[in-house]
């Protein structure tokens, strides 16, 4: 029952994690808008979430680790990889300033509130299907 | 939780920012300062940010690396009843351009507001986040 609980939420719960890593790199680009040479970064977010889930579904190709340093098999070790795994891309800058730095304060505050909103909806969706699982143990 | 991070990043990008207002003051302040503490004229000063990982890959919060010294020569006055005068005549004066200095204040008072916006932002994100399943 506890593993059909935790199939029930993953995509909700997956979905808010990668929104706050979202969240930390978006802010990071803001807090470094005047730092010469910074390059703003951004993650795709479906993508990662296609992957995310994809790794926390066991596959039949899972290693056994007998050493923490020991590799998945599905990991993505071409580096750059946020800490849920996600890759973390580049923004390609739309006007390229002097000091070479990629922040575009109106691209980066757009999805700054885009990706709040977003979360917060994840947030809802999460608390409703507690709710319905509530309902229906209580009936 | 990776959203706690957010208020270390914006912290730090808030004190980078004050630092640089903290700068530009100095020099709107001494435009006219013929000297300073070291006996020379006054040198207008810059801040030189970095960024600086904070402990996840997602991370990057802002630092000031260094303070720099406008090395551009003095702007020079002709004042020869001035005591700090030279042979022909001319006062060194400090080379703080104020046009640059006001609009750095304005860059570095946006940044700022930009950042306490951020704050707020990751904190009603964490307060809606403690409202799970209520």
């Amino acid at each position: 029952m506890s593993g059909k609980l935790d199939d029930y939420l993953r995509l909700n719960e997956t979905a808010i994690n990668l929104r706050a890593q979202r969240q930390q790199l978006l802010a990071s680009n803001i807090a470094n808008a005047d730092t010469p040479n910074y390059k703003a970064r951004d993650i795709d977010f479906s993508k990662s979430l296609q992957s995310a889930l994809d790794r926390s579904t066991p596959s039949a190709t899972a290693l056994t680790k007998t050493n923490p340093a020991h590799l998945d098999a599905n990991t993505n070790v071409d580096g750059g990889n946020g800490s849920d795994g996600a890759t973390i891309l580049y923004r390609s800058p739309i006007q390229p300033s002097a000091d070479g730095n990629t922040v575009d304060m109106d691209v980066e505050r757009n999805q700054f509130a885009d990706n709040a909103l977003h979360y917060e909806a994840g947030l809802t969706m999460i608390t409703s299907q507690i709710k319905d699982m509530l309902s229906v143990l209580q009936s | 939780m990776s959203l706690f991070n957010i208020f270390n990043v914006a912290g730090s990008a808030m004190t980078a920012q004050s630092q640089r207002l903290n700068a530009t003051a100095s020099n709107i302040a001494n435009a006219d300062s013929a000297t300073s503490p070291n006996g020379q004229v006054y040198r207008a000063k810059q801040v030189v940010f970095s960024a600086v990982p904070m402990g996840d890959p997602e991370s990057d919060g802002v630092v000031v690396q260094q303070v720099v010294e406008d090395s551009s020569p003095p702007k020079l006055m002709y004042d020869p009843s001035n005591p700090m005068a030279d042979e022909k005549g001319y006062v060194a004066m400090p080379n703080v351009n104020v046009v640059e200095q006001m609009t750095d204040m304005i860059s570095a008072s946006r940044n700022y507001q930009t950042n306490v916006d951020t704050m707020n932002a990751a904190k009603s994100m964490l307060l809606k986040t403690l409202t799970i399943g209520q």
